[in-house]
Order: structure tokens, then sequence, then C-alpha cells
């Protein structure tokens, strides 16, 4: 290739015999180009972990909610809805939070007290008082979250743990707080 | 000036200012009254070098084209504006964008505004997708042009992914419910949503790489819900990263248009 250059053009001053040639010299520089893809490469990387962040400003997962007694037998109990978005449901065995989340896309249901149902406003989605879905478009039951008594012998309901009927996961210890 | 007397004030005037060196090097060409001069005009000036030197008399066949390309560029044009403008008075904050957007309507001049931004996304919407029917009826997708439409298809999806992130912005309960459904549906991402097929297999061992705190949706919400994080993604996504990739796109589109032979010619 640099022999075709220096036959076609008039030799200049300056120029070294038998010189390299333009196109020759771009790829004379391999590692300097293997280095710079390789920045342009990691920098692409370093941009996609970027857009997910470390520390998340969000309010906390868990919350204690007073003592058992304060807690009617057979009721699923609101006080918590619009500060946690939880419901605590007292049975005769024992208590359960159910997260108020519609397992369809995401709106806060509503709990029916009369037609004992949960019932989500934005598609029609029914859920029985256990959270069991039998109507609508959601497709498996509301998620109960952890709950366990603390050391004060509170009730504490802790979002950051879920558990999902459809994968068996309510018989696991936390899902039930036994009274 | 042609049209003047010669020898008469505003012509002596006029000859004047265009011998000026400031004159002559904004100005490189004559009045655009001969041929030479239009095609010079077109052509050195930035701003209007971007439209054609002649276009053919197919290209203004209203009945062919519908005009909808161009509406939606122009629209695209108003929105630019108008958002510049309101974003001037909007602070993307959980604390202050609803009042922000109440008060564009009520304490600042012209409050109209807001109002004109969002009646032009939904134009913008209607004319694209006429546009889109306009260019298949006519056939203007066969070859060579099917590229162009393929560019023309990411740009419909980019304006409907503009109005998706402009509508969590005034941040009422209509923007927090629609954006907390429809990010909701990131979540059945095949691979890359946590909930969606596949991603079960990208796990090292019993660690899952794509859960809820690391799916396609938490990095479009910035968090795992809609709130703080979510309304400046969304923010930057509206104002600055959708409308630099649309206007790359747009480029490419009517270099496209232009190369083919410009609009509505025959193939």
């Amino acid at each position: 290739m640099a022999d075709e250059e220096s036959e076609t053009q008039p030799a200049k001053a300056g120029d070294a015999p038998g010189g390299i040639g333009r196109r020759a010299f771009l790829w004379s520089l391999p590692l300097g180009w293997s280095a710079f893809a390789a920045s342009i490469s990691a920098w692409l990387v370093a941009s996609g972990r970027f857009m997910f962040p470390n520390v998340l400003f969000e309010p906390p997962q868990s919350f204690k909610a007073g003592f058992p007694s304060e807690y009617n037998l057979g009721e699923v109990d609101e006080r918590w809805k619009d500060a946690f978005g939880v419901w605590i449901v007292r049975e005769s065995d024992g208590f359960y939070a159910i997260l108020a989340v519609c397992t369809h896309l995401g709106c806060s249901p509503n709990w029916l007290a009369a037609e004992n149902k949960f019932k989500c406003p934005c598609h029609g989605s029914g859920f029985y008082r256990t959270g069991v879905n039998f109507e609508g478009p959601a497709p498996r039951p509301l998620e109960r979250v952890r709950i366990v008594l603390s050391d004060d012998g509170q009730i504490l309901v802790d979002k950051a743990t879920k558990f999902q009927q459809e994968k068996g996961e309510w018989g696991k210890p936390e899902s039930f707080l036994k009274a | 000036m042609a049209t003047q007397e010669p020898g008469s004030f505003l012509a002596r005037t006029w000859d004047y200012i265009t011998e000026t060196q400031v004159w002559k090097s904004i100005f490189r060409h004559g009045m655009p009254t001969t041929n030479r001069n239009r095609a010079l005009v077109v052509m050195s000036n930035v701003a209007l070098h971007l439209h054609p030197v002649k276009i053919r008399k197919s290209g203004i066949r209203l009945k062919f084209t519908w005009c909808m390309g161009g509406l939606t560029f122009f629209l695209f044009l108003v929105e630019t504006f108008t958002g510049l403008l309101l974003m001037f008075y909007y602070r993307p904050t959980v604390a202050y964008a609803y009042m922000d957007i109440v008060d564009l309507g009520e304490q600042v001049p012209l409050g109209i505004m807001r109002e004109l931004h969002r009646w032009g996304a939904h134009a913008m919407v209607i004319s694209v997708w006429l546009h889109m029917f306009r260019v298949f009826m006519t056939g203007s997708y066969k070859p060579p042009r099917e590229f162009n439409w393929n560019v023309g298809v990411i740009l419909l999806v980019l304006t409907l992914l503009l109005s998706f992130t402009g509508y969590l912005l005034p941040w009422d309960q209509l923007a927090i419910w629609a954006i907390t459904v429809g990010s909701n549906m990131a979540r059945a991402t095949p691979l890359l949503g946590h909930e969606g097929p596949g991603a079960q297999l990208l796990a090292l061992g019993d660690v899952r790489l794509v859960h809820a705190g690391s799916d396609a949706r938490f990095a479009l919400l910035g968090g795992r819900f809609v709130g703080e994080a979510a309304l400046l993604r969304f923010y930057v996504l509206h104002c600055l990263g959708i409308p630099l990739v649309a206007a790359t796109l747009m480029a490419v589109h009517f270099w496209r248009v232009r190369k083919d032979g410009g609009i509505s010619g025959p193939l």
C-alpha cells in the first residue's frame, strides 16, 4: 500500500523514504485503538450501572402495629391502610397482614365490609378476606407480608418480606402470627 | 432593488446597505429574483438548506399526502417551544410539582400555556397515526422505502413514550396511578422484568440477578414504586432524553424522504 502511494504522488520534502502511508498508519496503532474501544465500552457499561441507584429514599418498610389486644376478632383492620398500605386481619387462630396492592396492575383495593371482600377500583378485581382472588383480572391472590411479635409485645409488620399463596408461601412461619 | 427607480433615495440607500461588509458577510447571495439566486439562497442558508431547492408538483397534492407528516413535525416544534416555556416555572419534585402546575394556570401570565402543551400533545399523537395511515394507504412503505417506514414506527413509539413520561409530571391522581399501572407492566418483561418469563434463568446459583430492586422497572422508576426518583427520571426523559433521540431519528427520516426523490415522488 505504501508503494502505491509513493508511485502516484510526487515526493515532497520531508517525506520519509518508503514511508508507511496513511491507511497503514491508522492500523499501526492497535494498542491505541483497543484502549480507545475498551474505554468507550467501559464507559457505556458504567453509564448503564449509573441508572440503578444504590440508595433509595423510601419510607420505612416495617412498622409497629400496636398490641394484639387492640384488634377485634374476625375483623379486617384498616387503620394502617392509608399510611402503610397494609390490612391487619385477626382470625380465631391468629393474625396476618395483607398488602394493599392489587396483583393485577398495582392499584390500591378497598375493603368492602358489607360485601366481605376486597375490591379494586381500577379494573374490578375481587379478593376474599383471606386475599384469594375470585373475580376480575387479578391473576393471583393478594400478597401477605411478614408479621411477627416484637420484643415489647407489639405486632411488627415488615413489608420487605412478602409471601405469595400461589407459591405455597402462606404456610411459612412468619406469614402468620399465632394468637 | 429592481422595483425602485434607479437613483431614488430608497434605491441608493438599499444599494449602499447591500454593499457593506456587514451585509455581505451575512448574505452571500443576491435577492432571489433569478433561478440562480433562488438556488443559492436555499443552499447557503442553514435554516433553508433543510428544504429542497425545488419540489415536484406531486409534493403538494394534499389529497395524496394529507400533510400529516409536516403537521406532526410542526406540532413537535410547538411542543418543544411550549414545553420550554413551562420549564421556567415547573419544579420536578414531589413537594412542588402539583402546585407548580396549578400556578402555571392561575398565577403565570398566559395561563393557557399548559393547556396548549397538552392539546399539542394530543394533536401530535393523532397526526402521527394519520400520517402512518396515509403512508400505508399510498404504499409509500414499499421498496426502497422500507427502512424509512421502520424509522417511522420507532418515531411513533417515541411519541407515545413522550406522552407517557409527560403524563406523570403534574403529579396528580391520574398521573400517579397511570404510571403505576404502566410501569407495573414493565416487571413482566421477558428476562429483564422480575416477574416476567426467563427472569429466573438469570441467576448465579441462589442469587437472582433480576429482582424487584434490579429489573427494568427498577431502572425506569429509580425505585421500587412511583416516587420522587420516578418523577425526576420521567422529567429528564420527557424534556431531554426522548426528544434528543426523536430529533436524531427525525433527521434520518427526513433525509431518507429527500434521498428517495422528495415527498410522494413516484418510485
